[in-house]
């Protein structure tokens, strides 16, 4: 439903492709480790290497947790936009087709966090 | 001639009759719809402004002498606090952190709820609720005058104070509370109406202003206690305005009933959003409970606004479907928020800390469900590490809610280790939410929430940032340069309260005040 206004109601989005410079907005979050209380959100440019993602900023951002070290990417899932998605550690985002504001969650079947609490 | 001596005095129901109604009159150089241009584009048919009841009988007069009397008591008491170092009277200066939360957060949409109301007052073509709006107007410019002074005090002492007016528009937890206004102020006046009159005066208000002014009680804040007194008149005419205003508009035209209940809908789940800050408060930063989130919920929205919705239903108005899920997070959102601000605790320009073991068991008790489960490992867990040096603080910035601007912390209604993911796109862009009540306001109004300013996306757009920062120095730090662009005072207004400079103070000042030296 469009708003309902006085006059025509038009005004630009502003968290738009166009306005990052040039980079993308990127969500990660982590299934079942709430102990990181919401998905982290990257700015990147789009011939950002997704191995970068993994081996880099992922690390940074979730490294605080005990179960990072046990994560094995070579049997982690990925969700993207709830959808099961497949990445190549050697392709850009553009490459994968991530767009501007694309949401992923990481899935690591067997760790559930700090005592099985999925914290 | 002689002039013929009227009658001096006026009896009161004259009076009334011409400080009210007699104010208004039917244009005549205009059309009455050039002078009320914003009267009837939200599609609210009002046939007979003369039907409308006023709730409350004051004129003018009458209202700026009961309010004086007020102001004079109240700051008889301020000064009194002040020169009794009443700020010494507080159970720890751990409390003090939900009053930085509350200036900063709330004293501002005081002024921003004073502005709204006038310009409902200016737009409205029917005089009653035209008078009515300009008492609650000048009722709330006096609330956020009051709260400022009544504050201050702390001020003197304590962190976090300085600057609540410059930090309202920039700092990231502060754009939940700001927008949620921004939104019902940019809406026309009958919406604004259901919004702040109805859905926030009404419905919301005690869960609200109870648990503010019960905990400042229960912790020996004097200054907040008395401006919430002061306040306590005005906010029952609020209530009052907020109902026959609702009323009004059934009354008026069947047609209105499906937009009054779309914004109550709207407007129920805007303003509980907003109230998981007040939940948190009331069950980790208070260091005397007043009650539990969960019990305040039960009590001032399931018994009251159950009530209340039922005296409704004659006019055909349903309970706000969001309840369902009201009634599963009220066992959640109050624990999901502090571990939010904890991590982010050195973006926040308040302290955060691990809740004691004897919290906890509070905690566990009031959320038998829940807490044990799901939160206190998580909380266990960083005061362990905390205590060997490590404390957490996240160093990467949260997605957040296109809507409500909160992180996206909240999980699924069916599964509490879920985080809830919603998405919508509009033309060709992707906004995401945290939850099917702030997905369903996006969708019916995705041009509004498109200009959401979402704090981490400006943060990232380079928004945030003081004029002299130089993002080409290779020493540039990005998220220190934001929290200088906040104006917090690093290392003081943020961080853990322990080892923080208002713990020690505190600490030493209530020495000096009760043991010899
Ligand atoms: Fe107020
Ligand atoms: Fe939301």
């Amino acid at each position: 439903m469009a708003v309902n206004a006085l006059k025509e109601y038009s005004f630009p989005i502003i968290d738009g492709a166009d306005k990052f410079h040039g980079r993308q907005l990127l969500y990660v979050g982590w299934d079942h480790h709430l102990l990181f209380c919401a998905p982290f959100a990257y700015c990147l440019p789009p011939d950002t290497r997704f191995g970068d993602i993994v081996e880099k900023m992922l690390p940074h951002s979730f490294g605080y947790h005990p179960d990072w070290q046990k994560v094995d990417f070579s049997t982690a899932t990925w969700l993207k936009s709830g959808q099961p998605w497949q990445p190549d550690m050697n392709k850009t985002l553009a490459e994968l087709g991530l767009k501007h504001k694309d949401a992923l969650r990481l899935q690591t079947p067997g760790l559930m966090g700090i005592g099985g609490s999925c914290s | 001639m002689d002039m013929k001596a009227t009658k001096k005095k006026l009896g009161l129901k004259e009076k009334y009759a011409h400080m009210t109604r007699g104010l208004g009159w039917e244009t005549t150089y205009q059309p009455m719809d050039a002078v009320f241009p914003y009267a009837k584009f939200e599609g609210i048919k009002i046939h007979d402004w003369e039907r409308w009841e006023d709730p409350f009988r004051l004129t003018m007069d009458a209202y700026w002498k009961y309010q004086a009397e007020k102001e004079r008591k109240l700051y008889a008491v301020l000064d009194a606090f002040a020169q009794n170092n009443g700020h010494l009277s507080i159970t720890d200066a751990r409390y003090l952190n939900a009053i930085k939360l509350f200036l900063c957060g709330i004293s501002p949409l005081e002024y921003v709820a004073h502005r709204g109301f006038a310009a409902a007052g200016r737009n409205f073509p029917g005089v009653g609720p035209r008078i009515a709006c300009l008492m609650q107007s000048l009722d709330e410019i006096r609330h956020a005058q009051t709260q400022i002074h009544a504050l201050s005090n702390y001020n003197k002492y304590y962190d976090g104070f300085h600057d609540f007016k410059h930090m309202l528009e920039r700092v990231w937890y502060l754009s939940v509370p700001k927008s949620f206004f921004d939104d019902a102020y940019s809406a026309g006046p009958f919406e604004w109406m259901i919004a702040i009159g109805f859905s926030f005066e009404y419905v919301l208000t005690n869960l609200l202003f109870v648990p503010f002014m019960s905990g400042a009680a229960y912790n020996g804040d004097m200054a907040t206690v008395t401006f919430g007194f002061s306040a306590q008149s005005d906010e029952a005419r609020h209530m009052t305005l907020g109902l026959e205003c609702i009323k009004f508009m059934l009354e008026q035209d069947p047609d209105n009933l499906p937009i009054v209940q779309k914004w109550i809908d709207k407007w129920a789940w805007r303003g509980i959003r907003v109230l998981t800050l007040v939940g948190m408060m009331m069950d980790y930063m208070l260091p005397k409970r007043v009650m539990s989130w969960k019990e305040a919920w039960e009590i001032y929205f399931e018994q009251n606004g159950g009530a209340l919705f039922n005296d409704l239903a004659r006019y055909g108005i349903k309970m706000p479907d969001c309840v369902k899920q009201c009634t599963v997070d009220k066992e959640h959102i109050s624990h999901q928020a502090w571990a939010t601000f904890y991590q982010y605790g050195g973006a926040a320009a308040f302290h955060t800390w691990s809740p004691t073991d004897e919290e906890m068991d509070w905690l566990s008790a009031k959320y038998p469900n829940t807490f044990d489960k799901y939160y206190r490992p998580r909380f266990t867990y960083w005061r362990e590490q905390a205590e060997k040096g490590n404390r957490f603080y996240s160093n990467t910035l949260p997605m957040l809610c296109q809507v409500c601007q909160i992180p996206m912390v909240f999980t699924e209604p069916d599964d509490p280790t879920q985080i809830c993911y919603r998405e919508s796109e509009f033309k060709g862009e992707k906004f995401h939410t945290c939850s099917d009540g702030c997905k369903h306001i996006f969708d019916d109004e995705p041009e509004k929430y498109v200009q959401s300013w979402l704090p981490v996306h400006q943060i990232y757009q380079g928004n945030c940032f003081t004029p002299s920062a130089n993002p080409a120095d290779p020493a540039f730090d990005p998220m220190l340069e934001v929290l200088k662009f906040y104006n917090f005072n690093l290392g003081h207004d943020n961080m853990d309260y322990e080892g923080s400079r208002d713990q020690q103070n505190f600490n030493t000042w209530r020495g000096l005040a009760t043991k010899n030296v």
